[in-house]
């Protein structure tokens, strides 16, 4: 432990309105902790610059799930244990709750929040690309009332995101648009559990009648931020899957990526995988038809 | 006659109670009055001169115990083979991570931001952070020669073999780094009393290995420094050095405050700054006849042993003998050096060189079968060792092991035949690719050659005032069931109950040196010992009239007590002397290596997903003839766990090293399998006996960690039609190889003899 | 010693803890890791990592399993904690315990603690745990010594019907 825990001011107002009152006080000067499984890593390994922290831990207003008729409200303050036990996340969302599961180990998952994942930004994380192709929109919230921003561009580089400095994630909004879709997700690591992604991907299909009437790609750790592969969906959109279709998308795929070498994968691995995943998909849509 | 009652059986384990309730301790968990907190100030350059040490303003460096080299009272060194290695950088830094200064605090939380704040000024040397660059001697950074050791073994007449062989077959195999990662990291507390001198308490593998560190190094006599082992969360070696480094730290801050020092570490520094197994480098260059049999060959091992000589000389050792495997070579000549550079030394891991040469031979056999045109498993029965045959030191095989046997056994535990068929056959329809691989091996137990007579083990039984008896030896208990297998056979030896014999928790000042705990040793060595040991005591009752011929545990009891009553103190020592088969000879490097070897065979089958390049284990046999096996669950635990060990070595476990640092020192980026990524590991024994052990027991401990790191690559290119000769072989590896067929192929290619 | 440079001061935090309610003093941001082996005295929970990542930490809050070196002690403030200390306090092994000792699930013991705790989280959820289910439940909890195989045989025959609670 790196860190001296007095360096740091924690306090639990206990509501919303009163979180967000202190991060208006001061903007950026108060950092919202919610189950702390990235901020606390920081802090032990002792890069967490001393500073006020503000309890968003078990919020009601944040951990909850309301489901209305045309979409779902995912509180940020959810775990992912919340998501994999949520029975609507698992019937209609459920690369979301597939990505819960592949997150970290239990432990992990029942204090990691789904907000805490976008915010925290990592190009890798495995819940991200889930909401890009559920065309997820956040309800982001301030003293100066809430607002509702597209999931789509949020962010905005490497760690970097749109949230303005008194603001919190206060939901995920997921549209109910998507039980009839193929669904399928994948993700590659250096170990069957608790690992972080190399690369991993997000799908949704629907065809009819052996024609692609509407795909939605997304993949993790390919790029500063969770990508939209918009312009391999293009070339695949209101075609039939065919072996050439197949090698044209895996290409398209292997070129609008922005892999990097780092610590866990190297560039040409990832380029390569991902276009493999997108081969495997279309693969399986191509035998499967829709949903199954 | 005489089955064994308890010998064999699976008994609770001693202190298995506490450590299922959370009371067994471990050093963290013990405070001692006044105890400061102790951390490590270190080296962050490779190589160089300390031109300035200097403090920053804002701490308040009167409230800290600081300690430089110039305090420590005896010699600056940690003293094991060598006293090379200094416990404080004096002037200059020949690895990143090296010990400088050492801080003490009572506040645990002050630390940190205290070794921040020391600031060194170096002036850089160049470094040297790999085998072939020291080598080529531009930079010399050990000795003359950048060379710890070297042994050169020659059997009968190489030089002639190349004319006569029909093949040879050439290869170069490597190994990386790997950390032991225990999950308990490396602790001690030491204690200073001006009169009885210094105590450390700590997580170790050998207290008296510890020992003679501190006397050495802070001026001691033996009888004034005392080292107690405590509960130890794990090791596989890398608690055998390392323990004499942190313990010489915390004994001199404990001298210079006059207060107890603790000192743990996180993750990140024991992981950056302390052992790790040695990298290695193997060139085999064979000669082969049109049956596929060995004639002879050339095997030039190397391996690094970062910047200073600890271990290696040892570690080299062993591996320079296991270099040729459970095979018949009719002449060899072994080169092995071990070398220096600039990264933090390496040291013991289970294994100990094994692993590295093993692998080699292992890879090699299959490449060698791949040329002259035979299956894996016939090169393999074509070379093996039958008794009476001599080893690649000339030692000959005693015991009546039937290899053959052995692998037929291995190949139908494993369904070898139909599964190579099966394999091939859906192979061929696109998709995953799957393969089926060998290993044949062995693992010497006990110390090499001399060693253990060196080491001169000795151990004691005594009887305990209530009427047991207790077992007193230096072996340590750190999960491998040390203390369950020596209590059961005490208990056998005497007729007692299991419940009837305790033993003593390692302490110098209580328990006689009966050597380190490691070479999986313990069982065939130490255990022996304690046989001896405990019929002393009962051949002293009988001789006094307080034990007849036949008695009952009970009686026994009511013996010793009464004994004890009337004359006090009643202990029973038994000193290892070297049998008469065993000779060896330290120049020529030949002779009788082991006293006993334990064999294998394991076989591996796995699943390349040709998407994403992931190797799986599907399915693990390990198959080994240890002589007797003494405690079935804890054998089986013993190999299931060496083998994962060994499965992460293959296909998980990556040391990054940059500028001799290593920079993924987290457990979030060394990757060791959990619970999900284990295949089944089937575990078989055979059980031989051996003259020289306890009961017919061999060392288990070891052998695990050869066999499957060679089997699970020999599996891939069973899949993959592609070589792969290094390890650890991750998917990026078989990607790129994948990619470049022609590359990954023999880098020193084959060539074809006359025809 | 209790204001820190930043003139921050340690403030009572009422937690109950095996079944006890305590009041500690502690800054908000210490790990309830520390809190618990240091303030305490309860060491049955270890430290192998300090990065959430091999479970060695475990403990149970408010009846989930969390990883204690990643919490904030303040917000552990109010709850129910559950360590290793809390599971045989009366002197009687649990089944899951007892199952430990005999499949060899403990050898060096170290992580053995954590992986009692989530086992135990893991069947109270699912009491008919299959083989792979228990693999799964243990996958953040890191064995370096067994191999997980016994592990995952004591948590079986801990779940079989008739193994005393």
């Amino acid at each position: 432990m790196r860190a001296h825990p007095a360096d740091y001011q924690l306090v639990a107002p206990g509501t919303l309105p009163a979180v967000l009152s202190l991060l208006a006080q001061e903007p950026g000067a108060c950092l919202p902790i919610a189950g702390g499984t990235d901020i606390m890593v920081q802090c032990a390994a002792g890069k967490l610059p001393s500073r006020n922290l503000v309890s968003i831990w078990n919020l009601p207003e944040l951990r909850r799930i309301e489901v209305y008729s045309d979409e779902i409200q995912v509180g940020a303050g959810s775990t992912y244990t919340d998501l994999r036990e949520s029975e609507i996340v698992s019937r209609e969302f459920s690369l979301l709750s597939m990505a819960a599961s592949w997150t970290g180990g239990i432990a992990n998952q029942n204090r990691g929040t789904i907000g805490g994942n976008i915010v925290n930004a990592s190009p890798a994380a495995d819940s991200l690309p889930a909401l890009l192709v559920y065309d997820a929109e956040l309800i982001l919230a301030s003293t100066r009332g809430e607002r509702r921003v597209p999931y789509s561009n949020f962010h905005v580089d490497y760690r970097e995101t749109r949230l303005a400095a008194d603001e919190l994630i206060r939901a995920v909004c997921l549209p109910r648009r998507f039980s009839e879709y193929y669904l399928h997700a994948r993700k590659v690591a250096a170990r069957k559990a608790q690992a972080i992604a190399k690369v991993c991907l997000a799908a949704l299909s629907r065809v009819e009648n052996g024609v692609v009437q509407d795909i939605r790609l997304a993949m993790g750790s390919v790029a500063p931020v969770p990508l939209r592969l918009s312009a391999t969906e293009q070339v695949i959109r209101r075609k039939r899957i065919d072996s050439e279709l197949i090698e044209l998308a895996s290409k398209t795929a292997a070129g609008e990526i922005r892999p990097i070498d780092d610590i866990r994968s190297t560039a040409r691995y990832r380029s390569a995988v991902a276009g493999n995943l997108v081969s495997e998909f279309l693969q399986k849509i191509s035998v499967a038809g829709t949903r199954v | 006659m005489n089955r064994d009652r308890i010998v064999g059986t699976s008994v609770p384990r001693f202190e298995g109670r506490e450590k299922v309730t959370g009371q067994a301790r471990y050093v963290d968990d013990m405070t001692l009055p006044g105890m400061l907190h102790g951390a490590t100030v270190r080296s962050r350059i490779p190589r160089g001169k300390i031109k300035n040490i200097s403090f920053a303003p804002g701490i308040n460096w009167n409230e800290f115990v600081i300690v430089s080299a110039k305090d420590i009272p005896g010699k600056n060194c940690i003293a094991l083979i060598e006293e090379d290695q200094p416990c404080l950088a004096d002037g200059i830094v020949n690895h990143p991570e090296e010990p400088i200064l050492l801080l003490a605090h009572p506040d645990r939380h002050l630390l940190p931001r205290a070794v921040e704040a020391v600031s060194i000024e170096y002036e850089p040397l160049p470094a040297i952070f790999t085998m072939e660059e020291s080598e080529t001697l531009r930079q010399v950074i050990w000795r003359s020669d950048n060379i710890f050791k070297s042994y050169l073994v020659e059997k009968g007449d190489v030089d002639s073999v190349w004319e006569k062989a029909d093949y040879i077959v050439e290869g170069e195999y490597t190994t990386g780094a790997q950390e032991q990662l225990y999950i308990e990291n490396n602790g001690m507390i030491a204690g200073f009393d001006p009169k009885k001198g210094i105590t450390v308490w700590g997580s170790l593998q050998c207290p008296y290995y510890v020992h003679k560190a501190l006397m050495r190094l802070c001026g001691l006599p033996a009888d004034q420094v005392r080292v107690v082992q405590m509960e130890t969360g794990g090791a596989f070696g890398g608690k055998e050095e390392y323990p004499s480094m942190i313990a010489g730290h915390a004994a001199l801050l404990a001298i210079k405050s006059g207060r107890p020092v603790k000192i743990v570490y996180d993750r990140v520094e024991d992981m950056t700054a302390t052992t790790k197994r040695h990298p290695s480098r193997t060139r085999h260059r064979t000669a082969v006849s049109r049956g596929g049999q060995i004639l002879g060959g050339e095997i030039e091992f190397t391996i690094d042993g970062g910047a200073y000589a600890t271990l290696s000389s040892v570690v080299l050792s062993r591996g320079t003998i296991h270099a040729g495997g459970p095979y018949y070579w009719p002449s060899v000549r072994i080169r092995a050096k071990a070398v220096a550079t600039n990264v933090p030394p390496h040291g013991a891991f289970r294994g100990f060189g094994a692993p590295q040469s093993l692998f080699a031979l292992e890879r090699h056999m299959d490449r060698i079968a791949q040329i002259v045109g035979v299956s894996p498993v016939e090169i393999r029965r074509r070379n093996f060792l039958r008794p009476g045959q001599t080893t690649t030191t000339e030692q000959t095989v005693n015991e009546p092991i039937d290899l053959d046997e052995l692998l037929d056994h291995a190949l139908e535990l494993s369904d070898y035949h139909k599964k190579k068929d099966t394999l091939a056959i859906e192979n061929q329809r696109g998709g995953n690719k799957r393969g089926i691989g060998i290993a044949a091996f062995l693992h010497g137990a006990g110390f090499t050659g001399s060693g253990e007579r060196y080491l001169g083990s000795v151990v004691g039984v005594e009887a305990c005032a209530e009427g047991g008896v207790r077992v007193l030896v230096s072996s340590a208990e750190f999960g491998q069931g040390t203390k369950t297998v020596l209590c059961q056979m005490a208990a056998e030896a005497l007729g007692l109950r299991y419940e009837d014999v305790e033993i003593a928790q390692p302490d110098t000042q209580e328990v006689p040196n009966s050597g380190p705990t490691v070479a999986s040793r313990t069982v065939m060595i130490v255990g022996k010992l304690v046989q001896s040991a405990a019929l002393g005591i009962k051949q002293t009752l009988e001789a006094a009239s307080m034990l007849g011929d036949s008695y009952s545990p009970e009686e026994f009891r009511v013996a010793c007590r009464t004994y004890v009553a009337k004359h006090g103190k009643l202990s029973s020592l038994a000193h290892y002397e070297q049998p008469d088969d065993i000779v060896w000879d330290e120049q020529k490097y030949r002779g009788s290596a082991y006293a006993a070897f334990s064999w294998a065979v394991y076989v591996a089958t796995v699943t390349v997903d040709m998407n994403t390049y992931d190797v799986s284990v599907d399915d693990f046999v390990a198959l080994q003839e240890v002589g007797k096996v003494l405690h079935p669950v804890l054998a089986r635990g013993q190999i299931i766990g060496g083998v994962a060990q060994g499965i992460g070595f293959a296909l998980h476990e990556k040391v990054i090293w940059e500028n001799g640092r290593m920079v993924n020192g987290q457990m979030t980026n060394y990757i060791i399998p959990t619970s999900a990524d284990l295949p089944p590991i089937r575990v078989y024994f055979e059980e031989l006996g051996n003259i020289h052990g306890a009961y017919g027991a061999k060392g288990i401990g070891e052998l695990p960690m050869d066999g499957p790191a060679p089997a699970i690559v020999n599996a891939v290119g069973d899949a993959l039609g592609v070589s792969f000769d290094s390890i650890p072989l991750f998917p990026e590896g078989i990607f790129d190889a994948m990619q470049n067929k022609a590359e990954s192929e023999n880098r020193i290619p084959s060539k074809r003899g006359r025809e | 010693m209790s204001k820190s440079p930043r003139g921050l001061s340690k403030s009572e935090i009422s937690i109950t803890i095996n079944g006890h309610a305590v009041s500690v003093r502690a800054y908000a941001m210490e790990r309830l890791l520390d809190v618990l082996r240091n303030e305490l005295g309860l060491t049955g929970t270890k430290e192998g990592c300090g990065e959430g990542e091999c479970g060695s930490c475990s403990v149970l809050m408010d009846g989930m399993l969390v990883n204690s070196c990643l919490i904030p002690v303040l917000q552990a403030k109010n709850t129910h904690i559950v360590t290793i200390e809390g599971l045989a306090s009366d002197g009687r092994l649990r089944a899951l315990q007892q199952a430990f000792l005999e499949c060899g699930g403990a050898q060096c013991g170290i992580c053995t603690p954590g992986m009692i705790l989530a086992a135990s989280y893991l069947l109270n959820k699912q009491p008919q745990a299959t083989h792979d289910e228990i693999n799964e439940g243990l996958s953040g909890n890191l064995c370096r010594c067994t191999g997980y195989a016994q592990i995952v045989e004591a948590v079986m025959q801990a779940a079989r019907p008739g193994a005393s609670e």
